[in-house]
């Protein structure tokens, strides 16, 4: 798919692959989560159109299930974990490291789109707990005393 | 070179994966090709081997050498010195944590030795990416067994006579939901495999999937051709994305050998399999809740009956099972009904897959025979508790189940006595907790996670789960009233009778469990507005030993919020009322001088 698309022909290149009935609701929510990175309030519209679900049914499912967001994310996608292994091994204060770090609470995006700060329950690394994850890169057996390294590591890498 | 042709397996679980395997696979092979090697190495991927505290996990067959924490500089050394010169490398050998003694051979290993893998019999010795691997195991004999020579009712009888139960956790009979299934009318009917593990600390169909997928292929055409049904679905989580790869890829390999689609092996019956991705929501573990969100719709449960196995998905029979359920079927036809039923307890037969993780020296991926003890799992298998720390309780049944104290070490693990115990058998997470574990906290970790999670329909959970956990938060926080942990009792009690599905009827479990057995705890922190264990920030206070400070100054640096005071070579001293209870003070003090201590209890103005 090429990004000059419209938003439209984007849409329209998904919903091809599915028939278009109530049961495909879900994996077209992921698709376009996929293609956008969020659900855009647009999309959602048309997604009520093209499988004929009133559009406050498309909301009320896509709200219910954790994977979907409704607003960007930003660059870097920061997930701590919160596996029970994780949290006996101190995963409490390793995010709370990380809000300080970042400035930002649990679910908040940074005002710059760079980083966006998530718990999820189990990344199922428990070998390696607490961990977190930032995008593809897996960073494991921390210390709160790692998380500022981390983030400037990996500003600098990219800088 | 001389010495035998060499296999070597990389593990690639999620685990691994993430510590840098995939790099040290591919390093293996440019390093076998550069010195030639190539033709005596067949270097593979595999599943999780289990032992993820260790990993990087590096095994060469046949001698059986079992390497640990491989980095991708260990590899020309590996090569050179083991497959050239045939010399292992002795520094990356696994050592006893009790002795010290360097163990070569991972058979050798007590992680390994204690256990009995059968569900997990191919974790870690065939590659889940290709499909020959597994027929040379043994794998797809039981479909063409069953296609050829038996009939449903056979089959039927057959699982019923194993002693079988679903290892989802619920624990219910698997021959008698199958024949259920199979006795319901319907030309049209599904199967189900419910891999929406959402337990956190649990990742044991996770590492099966990954690992062994065409084991669940198999189990679940056996299912469908018992029950009558041509479709299957596979309901796994998003958020395992190697799973559902390696999942996809099966399928593709099995339809294109004919295990899978139309007119399977000739013999007449079809059955194809689609990968559902769950979208993250707990509650989709519960069945009715699951084929909703199939279905389409919120993931909410309904009641019953009707059983799904009566009326499922789209109102029609179908037959839901966890994947280690499934995986159990080929090897119960192949070995027969009278072989799992010779493992385990009267009641619970076979074997239990666990993952083994929090406050162990050895976490991982276990299967041991039901009946065996929490000791014989956590201090053989799992090595015991590292730090030379206490034991204090062991969770089964992740937000479902409950904590087990050091009195219920001995108890044997199997469905009737855990539930007895209070916990439950669960889908296999095992959380072992040690003297820096708090119970109260953990009790309100866990009903924050279920609060999170519940779906809202019935009123005993969404409103009581709230409640119980507001009760929690404050006893963490000293706010905590005497007559809370009797009310805690009457709610959990309450919640438990009165919920809608599983998630709501389970949820106070930990609760009930740690006030059954750690009352003590929630006394110390409602009475005395003390944490023992040294956990909840409210409760507890840092101070400095002035006696050992160096006036270093490191931990005023560090205090993020300016707390500490004191002059360069002069003993620091915390300002309570500045202090946010952070830890990074005492994380920062050099080991030299650990002048740093935390205490439970509030301290007063002069750190006493």
């Amino acid at each position: 798919m090429e990004e000059g698309d419209t938003m439209e022909e984007r849409l329209s290149k998904i919903f091809s692959s599915y028939e278009r009935r109530k049961d495909s609701l879900i994996p077209i929510l992921q698709d376009v989560q996929e293609e956008y990175g969020y659900l855009p309030e647009e999309a959602m519209v048309g997604i009520s159109k093209a499988i004929g679900v009133p559009e406050s049914r498309v909301y009320a499912v896509a709200s219910f299930y954790a994977q979907f967001r409704f607003t960007p994310m930003g660059r870097n996608h920061v997930m701590v974990c919160r596996g029970t292994a994780c949290h006996v091994r101190g995963a409490s204060r390793i995010l709370d490291e990380a809000e300080r770090c970042l400035d930002i609470k649990e679910g908040e995006t940074t005002e710059d789109l760079e980083y966006t700060l998530e718990t999820v329950a189990c990344i199922g690394c428990c070998g390696l707990a607490p961990t977190i994850v930032i995008n593809e890169d897996t960073y494991g057996r921390l210390t709160p005393k790692d998380i500022p390294k981390i983030f400037e590591e990996r500003k600098e890498t990219k800088e | 070179m001389t010495g035998p042709k060499r296999t070597l397996f990389i593990c690639q679980g999620t685990g691994c994966v993430s510590s840098k395997s995939p790099e040290i696979r591919a390093k293996l092979i440019d390093e076998t090709a550069r010195l030639g090697l190539g033709d005596h190495v067949d270097i593979k991927l595999t599943g999780c081997h289990g032992f993820c505290e260790q990993g990087p996990i590096v095994v060469v067959e046949p001698e059986g050498t079992f390497y640990k924490q491989v980095s991708i500089k260990d590899v020309p050394e590996i090569v050179e010195s083991h497959l050239q010169n045939n010399q292992p490398v002795e520094r990356l050998f696994y050592n006893d944590p009790q002795t010290g003694e360097a163990i070569p051979c991972y058979r050798d290993i007590p992680f390994y030795s204690r256990q009995e893998r059968n569900i997990l019999r191919n974790c870690g010795n065939i590659s889940p990416e290709e499909i020959d691997d597994y027929i040379d195991k043994g794998g797809y004999q039981a479909i063409k067994k069953v296609l050829s020579n038996m009939t449903p009712a056979q089959i039927v009888d057959e699982v019923k006579k194993s002693g079988l139960r679903g290892r989802g956790g619920g624990g219910f009979s698997t021959g008698t939901k199958w024949e259920f299934c199979f006795n319901a009318p319907g030309d049209e009917k599904y199967v189900i495999c419910n891999a929406d593990e959402g337990d956190p600390g649990a990742f044991m169909d996770r590492s099966l999937l990954e690992a062994d997928p065409h084991a669940l292929l198999e189990g679940m055409s056996i299912a469908g051709y018992t029950i009558g049904a041509n479709k299957g679905y596979i309901y796994v989580r998003a958020e395992y994305p190697l799973a559902v790869k390696r999942l996809r890829t099966a399928i593709g390999q099995a339809r294109e050998r004919g295990y899978l689609g139309e007119n399977i092996l000739e013999q007449g019956f079809s059955f194809d399999v689609e990968v559902f991705l769950g979208a993250g929501a707990f509650v989709c573990g519960e069945e009715t809740a699951l084929i909703a969100s199939i279905e389409g719709s919120r993931g909410m449960p309904r009641h019953r009956p009707p059983f799904p196995a009566i009326a499922g998905l789209r109102g029609k029979p179908t037959l839901l099972n966890n994947v280690k359920t499934y995986t159990y079927v080929p090897l119960i036809i192949n070995r027969g009904a009278d072989w799992l039923a010779g493992i385990g307890t009267d009641t619970s037969k076979g074997t239990a897959v666990f993952a083994l993780t929090g406050k162990v020296a050895n976490c991982g991926l276990i299967e041991v025979p039901m009946g065996i003890t929490p000791r014989e799992i956590i201090f053989e298998v799992g090595g015991g508790i590292p730090e030379g720390k206490e034991f204090k309780a062991v969770q089964t049944g992740g937000p479902s189940g409950g904590c087990l104290p050091a009195s219920h070490l001995d108890i044997p693990v199997d469905y009737d006595s855990l539930t007895a115990a209070g916990s439950i058998m669960g889908s296999g997470g095992m959380v072992v907790m040690d003297e820096t574990t708090c119970m109260v906290d953990i009790a309100r970790y866990f009903l924050d996670f279920t609060q999170k999670e519940t779906c809202g329909k019935c009123i005993p959970c969404r409103l009581g789960t709230k409640q119980m956990l507001d009760m929690l938060v404050d006893i963490t926080e000293g706010k905590g009233r005497p007559e809370d942990i009797d009310l805690l009792v009457e709610m959990g009690e309450a919640i438990k009778k009165g919920a809608l599905c599983g998630l709501g009827q389970t949820a106070p479990n930990p609760v009930l469990t740690t006030i059954r057995y750690f009352r003590d705890e929630y006394e110390a922190h409602i009475n005395d507005k003390r944490c023992p264990a040294l956990v909840c920030k409210a409760l507890i206070s840092y101070r400095i030993d002035k006696d050992k400070c160096k006036g270093c100054t490191i931990c005023a640096k560090s205090c993020p919020t300016d707390a500490i005071t004191g002059e360069k070579k002069q003993a620091h001293v915390i300002d309570q009322s500045k202090c946010i209870r952070c830890g990074m003070c005492l994380e920062k003090c050099p080991k030299k001088f650990r002048a740093v201590e935390c205490v439970a209890g509030e301290l007063d103005e002069g750190g006493q």
